[in-house]
């Protein structure tokens, strides 16, 4: 994984959303007004937030196809936590949130790290239950506008310089995850654990629970999206954010995550997640139906996972970096 | 299965001196333990609804699982294999729609089962370049090609449906055979020994098990590993495609949203039938056993008015309970003797 080898596929992927606003705007140039880019980066902000979180986890190996149906269930808890008790303060709702999404997220954790089970197989499980549990809580009934407290409300819509606060909150968890993935020792062991598991486990770092940390962060980002998400649509229900978390998943296969662990990068996640939010928000400005947005992502997804296996096969193993550049 | 455990207590991997009967009753007793499962089910539901234990309920009760598990055979090969494919649920997709299409263009029965299978076998051929001839992660390719096949139905379709469809398609999907016994139940049987004489019976299950245990041993044992997965994604492909034709001809019409979720679902049956997700291990008898349990679960809960999310969360526990208490009864039993 050498310096360039991985930055030269973020260019190239910034390279294509550039192409990519710059092909919109040359028919239609509202697209690119500073409010309007402020716009789509704010509706994207949910997918960064958790393509993140669910980097991590891919980065060790693992997959969690739970997060949407985490978020769902956080945010319903905390839809109706507001309308039997209005008077919280948001700061408490944030905490509850990311703490229920944080249980969810070990949950899956302890299966993979405790008992071994296969993360598709427990996320896939756990998936099911948490969207079913929604369903328990809330005896299928919605929870609407009007049953919501405005200060509930309107914490994501705020705006603090410009831009709102669910807009600042992306771009904290961005940096956080520079930080975490850069400069501590936990984000260095999630590339160990996935680069190879046999090594970290001799360099003395505890694969599962390692694993388990990982699906604790993609549980607490679905939580605290969970939370964002039902406030700023303002309704809660059983089925909000169905099948978001393919696009998640798919956002982090844009971005170069490599499924088979090990190799990804924050940028890379950031950037997936945004061409898929500029994707699906440049369609209704250039007139093309929005049923065209899932055979988009999906050959994007398709693309973007044939590129990175081409460009990581002709690179090959190289022990003896000075080698390398010598030839 | 050669997991035993040794005198100092600890759990490690040892190679039996020979194949013996007991280690074949081992392998039989996961079919077993489910046998169990689905008679429990079977008894528990004619206990609670006095509604179950009924000719034509039971009839309309294998509609739950039957198009499910045609795909879940194939799908237990490609497991076993080590590949899956999530697009199966959207094969079935675009399927329904290139029939429903055929349908407007004035084709008739015989033309639509063609179409059926066809665009499920140009799917699954799709799949399988990605996979072998690209070399491409099965998880990822089919995750793309589940948005892309499902994208393609929502541009032909958008919130739009086709029906009209004639008369005499109607019969797989609501035709019977011979009094209770539907189409669909025994296309299943038909589907189920040949899929079980298929993996368990001739030389290519043989390889199917090869690949997966070990795929880089596989070929260089001279197998076309490459080739066997290809054939594998055509059969989920067709079986999608057959499962497309029993479906949309039981709900006589075709949405873009037509089996979403299925993917998880017929996953879920092959994973509950005793296949290791890792491949290299399961039989079909198992996953057959597998589509009655889920199949009998939904349809008494149905009859007890539980809501269809409420059995997800059983389908949920049911996959992850299966799987980790054989794990935790391991654990105990270790530390038992250590």
């Amino acid at each position: 994984m050498t310096w360039s080898g991985w930055k030269s596929r973020e260019v190239i992927l910034a390279g294509a959303i550039v192409l990519l606003v710059g092909m919109i705007a040359s028919r239609f140039p509202a697209f690119i007004a500073p409010s309007n880019l402020a716009n789509v980066f704010n509706d994207t902000s949910p997918l960064i937030i958790l393509a993140l979180g669910q980097m991590v986890v891919i980065v060790t190996r693992c997959i969690d196809l739970s997060v949407a149906a985490n978020l769902a269930l956080t945010g319903m808890a905390v839809a109706m936590l507001n309308t039997a008790m209005p008077d919280l303060p948001v700061p408490f709702i944030l905490a509850i949130a990311i703490g229920l999404g944080s249980l969810m997220g070990l949950l899956n954790g302890l299966l993979v790290w405790k008992l071994s089970i296969p993360p598709i197989v427990v996320t896939l499980g756990t998936m099911t239950i948490y969207r079913g549990v929604i369903f328990l809580i809330s005896g299928g009934e919605w929870i609407n506008a009007h049953e919501m407290s405005d200060s509930f409300k309107s914490f994501p819509r705020e705006t603090i310089l410009e831009l709102p606060v669910l807009s600042w909150i992306a771009i904290l968890v961005v940096l956080a995850f520079v930080v975490l993935v850069g400069r501590t020792a936990l984000g260095r062991a999630f590339f160990a654990v996935g680069g190879n598991p046999h090594a970290a486990v001799y360099t003395g770092i505890n694969v599962g629970q390692t694993q388990c940390a990982a699906y604790v962060i993609s549980g607490a980002l679905a939580g605290l999206t969970g939370y964002l998400w039902v406030a700023r649509y303002a309704v809660a229900y059983v089925d909000i954010a169905g099948g978001f978390e393919l696009e998640v998943v798919a956002a982090c296969v844009i971005g170069g995550i490599s499924i088979a662990g090990g190799i990804g990068s924050v940028g890379g996640a950031l950037l997936g997640a945004l061409f898929l939010g500029i994707v699906k928000n440049a369609l209704p400005v250039i007139n093309i139906s929005p049923f065209w947005q899932l055979a988009i992502s999906g050959s994007a997804i398709i693309i973007a996972v044939a590129f990175n296996a081409t460009s990581s096969r002709s690179k090959g193993r190289v022990i003896l970096k000075k080698a390398e550049h010598a030839t | 299965m050669s997991v035993t455990a040794n005198e100092t207590g600890s759990i490690e991997r040892q190679i039996p001196d020979r194949l013996k009967s007991p280690a074949q009753r081992f392998l039989a007793s996961w079919e077993l333990l489910l046998l169990g499962v689905a008679v429990a089910v079977f008894t528990l539901n004619s206990f609670a609804s006095p509604y179950f234990l009924d000719a034509w309920n039971l009839s309309d009760a294998t509609y739950n699982f039957t198009e499910k598990a045609m795909i879940a055979f194939a799908m237990a090969l490609l497991i076993i294999s080590g590949e899956i494919d999530l697009s199966v649920a959207s094969i079935i997709a675009l399927a329904s729609t290139a029939m429903g299409f055929a349908v407007q263009m004035g084709a008739d029965t015989s033309v639509l089962i063609l179409v059926g299978v066809g665009v499920g076998l140009l799917c699954g051929a799709f799949n399988g370049v990605l996979v072998t001839g690209l070399g491409l992660p099965s998880i990822v390719v089919t995750i793309g090609t589940m948005s892309l096949f499902r994208g393609i139905s929502y541009i032909v379709l958008g919130d739009k449906a086709y029906t009209g469809y004639p008369s005499s398609f109607a019969f797989f999907g609501q035709g019977y055979v011979w009094w209770v016994v539907s189409f669909e139940f025994v296309l299943f049987v038909l589907f189920a020994i040949f899929f079980a004489i298929v993996l368990h019976r001739t030389s290519f299950g043989r390889l199917v098990y090869a690949i997966g245990n070990n795929p880089v041993g596989a070929l260089f044992s001279g197998i076309q590993v490459a080739r066997v997965k290809f054939v594998l994604f055509l059969l989920t492909g067709a079986m999608s495609g057959v499962a497309a034709i029993c479906l949309t001809s039981r709900l006589g019409a075709t949405r873009p949203s037509i089996a979403f979720g299925w993917e998880l679902e017929v996953v879920t049956m092959v994973v509950l039938g005793g296949v290791s997700i890792l491949g290299g291990a399961g039989s079909i008898p198992g996953v057959v056993i597998a589509a009655f349990v889920m199949g009998m679960v939904t349809f008494g809960f149905g009859l007890l008015n539980v809501p269809g999310i409420v059995m997800s969360i059983f389908i949920g526990l049911l996959l992850i309970a299966v799987i980790a208490l054989p794990r935790i009864a391991r654990q105990v039993l270790a530390r038992g003797r250590g």
